[in-house]
């Protein structure tokens, strides 16, 4: 860690000296690319709602790490959001045609429960940080975290990725070509619950889902193939990630909020682009 | 019967086939044989179980029954490889997909988002231009047209090779002309190579013209065999009406 600070010293900026917003940089670093590439298929797949409904499930994740005596609620946050998530994708295949009332439903279910557990007997204040999200507590242990799901999620990119596409694309032709779809997607169903649960403390539940959709949504308007995709979504992710971040630093802002504002940003820019285009 | 280029050994064979959901049966007791070399329509009317048949072999629903392909090589029977062509691609449009980059999802281990290497582009190019559309290679997926679709679908379905080709409904989102040229493609592929062909329509035409036997299905097979044969039978008659 001690290397890394160190390195970080030599910009040349004034909010890097402090110990905090070093963190905070690497954070960044480490989260927006995983977003960026997870947001790719979660916006193919039109699962936008979907991973919205797992950021909801935050609190009932929280108030079951509580009522079990954990001393990291991550653990049961991230156990909690992986069966809604394989739940919810149970939902999906099975065709009923209302899939969005029945996320619904979940989405409600998971953040009412865990409001009423936490709020009982009025402790509730102390977990309203995780609605707008604190970037600023990102402790090392943390980004270790992240940076190893980082690494796991590219290396589970290169194996199911072309999978995940043809499924996304069309799942009887991908079943044709002997994919079995329903481990393909929840493996990335699993991907995605891991990566909001370990950075929604940082990000924010109410900023979660814009931090995976929007640098996917913004590269989308203007990419023409797989590639441009990948390298657009990266590239608008980390540029929102960084420069949202030293705006909240300069403007004493939410950095989750302050990223959402500038992708949303970029986000415009690659529409006009579009409309020129095309 | 005309065998295009049937040797009478490879055959793909549908013991006791039946599909249930929850306690209704969609399908039941489902027995046929698919030759290779020919092409076999398979019709019906609607929620007749044409769908549930083609899941049940894509292996998308459970199934009781057998499903087994006897090869003429060794003679040894095992499941079939299966070359599919969509009915419907109801895929996001926006979807930043190139033609490339969905083939050779198809076919290489190699991540599409790294991007395509050149002679891999080479080689998409002379496998689509058998089907004459080799220009599509760099075409955004959401750009083609309902025929150019189909097209790439159907070089992507023939590669590998498959015992069985399944076509669902490829009619839906083609001018008469395109339809014309697909059929006529699809009979050259019958004739070129060892595969069987399914077909599902509802274009009794098109089915009289390029069709070597016909299925007619509610629930389970009520007639099958030549075209004509098929047509005149009484099951026909109150699924279709009298054909001109």
């Amino acid at each position: 860690m001690e290397t890394i600070y160190s390195i970080l010293n030599l910009l040349p900026f004034e909010f890097i000296q402090y110990n905090f917003m070093k963190n905070a940089l690497i954070a960044v670093l480490f989260v927006s690319p995983l977003f960026a590439l997870l947001g790719t298929m979660a916006v193919n797949d039109k699962m936008a709602f979907f991973s919205d409904a797992l950021g909801h499930s935050v609190f009932t994740g929280i108030a079951i790490g509580v009522i079990l005596g954990l001393q990291n609620p991550v653990i049961s946050m991230l156990a909690f959001a992986v069966i809604l998530g394989l739940a919810i994708s149970r939902v999906k295949e099975s065709g009923t045609a209302s899939t969005d009332t029945i996320i619904s439903v979940f989405s409600s279910i998971s953040i009412a429960l865990g409001i009423v557990i936490l709020s009982r007997n009025g402790g509730f204040a102390k977990y309203t940080s995780y609605l707008t999200g604190d970037i600023l507590t990102v402790r090392p242990a943390e980004i270790a975290a992240v940076f190893v799901t980082l690494v796991i999620a590219y290396i589970l990119w290169i194996k199911i990725y072309n999978n995940l596409l043809l499924v996304s694309i069309n799942q009887s032709f991908a079943s044709s070509r002997g994919i079995n779809c329903r481990l393909t997607e929840n493996i990335f169903v699993v991907m995605v619950a891991a990566a909001v649960m370990l950075s929604v403390k940082w990000i924010g539940i109410l900023t979660i889902n814009s931090l995976l959709i929007l640098p996917a949504a913004a590269a989308r308007n203007i990419a023409l193939n797989s590639k441009q995709y990948h390298f657009y979504s990266l590239f608008i992710g980390l540029f929102s990630g960084i420069a949202g971040l030293i705006l909240s630093f300069y403007a004493d802002t939410s950095a989750g909020a302050s990223m959402v504002l500038v992708s949303a940003g970029v986000y415009f820019i690659t529409l006009l682009i579009k409309n020129k285009i095309r | 019967m005309i065998n295009h280029n049937s040797c009478g050994l490879c055959r793909i064979d549908i013991e006791n086939l039946s599909v249930a959901s929850g306690s209704t049966i969609l399908i039941e007791d489902i027995n046929l044989s698919l030759h290779c070399g020919e092409l076999t329509a398979l019709i019906g009317k609607n929620g007749a179980g044409k769908t549930t048949l083609l899941r049940a072999i894509l292996g998308e629903r459970n199934y009781s029954g057998k499903i087994s392909f006897v090869s003429h090589e060794d003679g040894k029977i095992k499941r079939p490889s299966i070359g599919y062509v969509p009915q419907y691609m109801t895929f996001d449009k926006s979807t930043p997909v190139s033609v490339a980059d969905f083939m050779l999802a198809c076919k290489s281990k190699r991540p599409v988002w790294l991007g395509n290497r050149k002679d891999d582009i080479e080689k998409l190019k002379e496998r689509l231009s058998v089907l004459d559309c080799a220009e599509l290679v760099d075409k955004r997926m959401g750009d083609l047209s309902g025929g150019e679709l189909q097209r790439v679908m159907l070089t992507c379905a023939l590669d590998p090779m498959p015992d069985l080709l399944i076509l669902d409904e490829p009619v839906s989102g083609i001018d008469v002309n395109g339809l014309d040229l697909f059929y006529k493609m699809v009979s050259s592929i019958r004739d070129k190579y060892h595969i069987a062909i399914l077909l599902v329509s509802h274009d009794l035409g098109l089915i009289k013209k390029y069709a070597d036997t016909v299925i007619l299905l509610d629930k389970t097979v009520v007639a099958k065999g030549e075209i004509d044969e098929v047509f005149s039978t009484e099951a026909f008659k109150s699924a279709f009406g009298y054909l001109e």
